[in-house]
């Protein structure tokens, strides 16, 4: 019986090496297959286009500096400005995700701290609409903001992300196992008023579940193309993702390194933070996902 | 006492839920109502503003008139060609995404054979995930380009090594390599992203469950199929969800592949009602029915899984309640 044991459990092992094997070759080419694009964009910005035509493939530049000086010239002859439209895109991202974090916690807060007649209906309307998206409400929404003379105003970006019904879920998930009532009343008794309570006692017990929030409100919001592509016709307010779109025009057809430059330059700033944050951000999905 | 404490603050409950009602009521609820109205009426023509609504009966005795542009999409070539794109799309990526995800799941999460470095790939797969899809788009645009373009590059490089040459292929001219270029760039994005959900919930699972498994003698396989599946069952339709809601919002990365040659393969639902909005003659009123009826589509579509997904738990809840109601009568 000992000896049946034995040999299953080694022969166990063996199949474990070549499974082993396996996990890891197929893994290692998915990790290449995910950075192979991105390479490719670093690589060929700072080549010429003649360099590009005669390889992709190639990994160095002959001149790389005066190529990239090059390449960085033609991107900003053209309409397209990578630095007004990273101020653009930093502006938008940055208050949309303030309002968002800010007033969901809020929202979030008066469903599980408070009792009101109406809370039931709120919390399930709340959950009802987390999965309506923005793009089929376009038509009513251009045509409010046209008649308000408001189109271009980044404005009308970043104030709907107030109500976020996907964030509000989120952060009253969180709050119901995080917030103990006893806190709260402590602070009452201290006399803190409630508005006050909230800023000064309930935020910072959500911060965790703000700062994961906050990192998807402000990729997604970074990285939204179909509203600023409607309502954004000046070339001064362009936000970087519509500004990238400005790219595939014809105009850059034959400038294949200041097409890749241009890229680079709009993803550089997502690499940098992922390079930071990264360990962060995957336990954030995987934390909603949980919850969710 | 308690109970007093709670009513008298409950004033604060509807003070602090007023911003997030104000600015729904003003971006979201106006703009979807107002959405609905135009849908029934004449507004088009760029800039314009006023609008009628349609007649119920039409100028020549048609009937149900007011239907009219609801009527003009629903029967438009391009509106059909859309919707059929983007459904194609959606499953050409979401196949292989959930395929893909549950096997790395099954092997990153494996208690026997421990695989190291799961953060790393974790993290390199979940990377494209927060690339705007605008910026993907165009990479691969240029990367699958022709006659020069990595991809051709690369594929004509191992054609050499064993001797044959090849001759570069026009990627973005061809109906079907469009399609299967948009759902990969698609399942690029989200496949990390999806297998992280699901080792999220594989994790969430009692180990004793997996113990328990292996006294029984069930191999990986098994143990995966029987148990692990079934125990991540509501995180995948989350997934599904809302992949499925994604996928027919589908815009950034068609909207950067239309090439006049590969028949329209990449248009999607949302290009749709943008052309009709903002081109040509700028139909607000046909687009507006459109944006209604993937409104309609989705609603019906989230609200079916949604009620798939909660089945389970309140079924749980029917059997707790009789066994309360049991409890109750033998008290009795």
């Amino acid at each position: 019986m000992s000896e049946i044991n034995v040999t299953k459990k080694s022969s166990i092992k063996r199949n474990d090496t070549g499974l082993k094997v396996v996990i890891y070759i197929v893994s290692i080419f998915f990790c290449i297959m995910t950075m192979f694009p991105f390479v490719m964009m670093l690589c060929n910005s700072y080549k010429s286009t003649p360099e590009i035509q005669a390889s992709t493939l190639a990994l160095w530049s002959a001149h790389p500096i005066a190529n990239l000086k090059k390449n960085w010239q033609i991107i900003n002859s053209m309409d397209f400005h990578p630095i007004e439209g990273f101020w653009n895109s930093f502006l938008v991202s940055t208050c949309s995700t303030l309002l968002n974090v800010y007033f969901s916690s809020l929202t979030a807060y008066a469903i599980t701290a408070y009792e009101w007649k109406l809370k039931r209906a709120f919390s399930a309307i709340v959950i009802g609409l987390m999965m309506v998206p923005a793009t089929c409400t376009t038509i009513g929404f251009y045509q409010m903001v046209y008649k308000l003379h408001l189109v271009n105003n980044l404005w009308m970006l970043i104030l709907p992300s107030i109500a976020a019904p996907m964030t509000v879920f989120f952060m009253k998930q969180y709050l119901e196992g995080a917030l103990s009532m006893e806190i709260v009343e402590s602070a009452r008794m201290d006399g803190a008023g409630e508005f006050r309570t909230f800023n000064q006692i309930v935020l910072p017990i959500m911060k965790p579940a703000i700062a994961t929030q906050a990192i998807f409100a402000y990729v997604g919001s970074w990285n939204n193309l179909f509203m600023p592509l409607i309502l954004l016709t000046d070339k001064h307010k362009k936000t970087l993702p519509v500004m990238v779109s400005l790219l595939n025009g014809d105009i850059y057809r034959k400038e294949y390194g200041a097409i890749y430059l241009g890229l680079f330059v709009t993803v550089l700033p997502l690499i940098v933070v992922y390079a930071f944050l990264s360990k962060f951000i995957v336990e954030g999905v995987a934390l909603g996902a949980v919850k969710g | 006492m308690r109970n007093k404490k709670l009513v008298s603050y409950s004033k604060y409950g509807y003070i602090f839920a007023i911003p997030f009602v104000i600015a729904f009521c003003i971006f979201t609820l106006y703009p979807i109502i107002y959405t609905f109205i135009i849908g029934f009426t004449d507004l088009k023509g760029a800039g314009k503003t006023d609008w009628n609504l349609l007649p119920f009966t039409g100028p020549k005795g048609e009937k149900f008139y007011i239907f009219k542009n609801f009527k003009e999409v629903l029967t438009s070539k391009s509106f059909g060609k859309a919707f059929k794109n983007t459904c194609i799309i959606w499953i050409m990526n979401f196949i292989p995404q959930l395929g893909f995800a549950l096997l790395f799941t099954a092997w990153f999460t494996d208690r026997r054979s421990k695989v190291k470095g799961t953060g790393l790939f974790k993290i390199l797969m979940y990377m494209p995930n927060i690339i705007t899809a605008a910026t993907l788009a165009i990479l691969f645009n240029v990367l699958f380009g022709y006659p020069k373009g990595a991809i051709n590059d690369l594929l004509n490089g191992i054609y050499k090594l064993f001797g044959q040459t090849r001759k570069s292929y026009e990627f973005i001219a061809h109906e079907w390599s469009v399609k299967s270029i948009i759902a990969f760039i698609q399942f690029f994005q989200w496949y990390g992203n999806t297998m992280i959900n699901l080792i999220a919930g594989v994790i969430g699972i009692s180990p004793e469950i997996f113990e328990a498994a292996e006294i029984d003698g069930a191999n990986r396989v098994q143990t995966f199929f029987k148990i692990t599946i079934p125990c991540i069952r509501s995180i995948m339709v989350y997934v599904l969800v809302t992949s499925l809601i994604g996928g027919l919002n589908m815009f950034d990365i068609p909207q950067l592949f239309i090439d006049i040659r590969c028949n329209n393969a990449g248009l999607t639902t949302n290009m749709y009602i943008r052309n009709q909005a903002f081109f040509g003659s700028y139909m607000y009123n046909r687009a507006a029915a459109a944006s209604v009826i993937m409104f309609i589509i989705i609603v019906a579509l989230s609200a079916l899984l949604f009620y798939l997904m909660r089945d389970r738990d309140e079924a749980k809840l029917k059997k707790l309640k009789k066994m309360e109601l049991r409890a109750a009568k033998k008290g009795l």
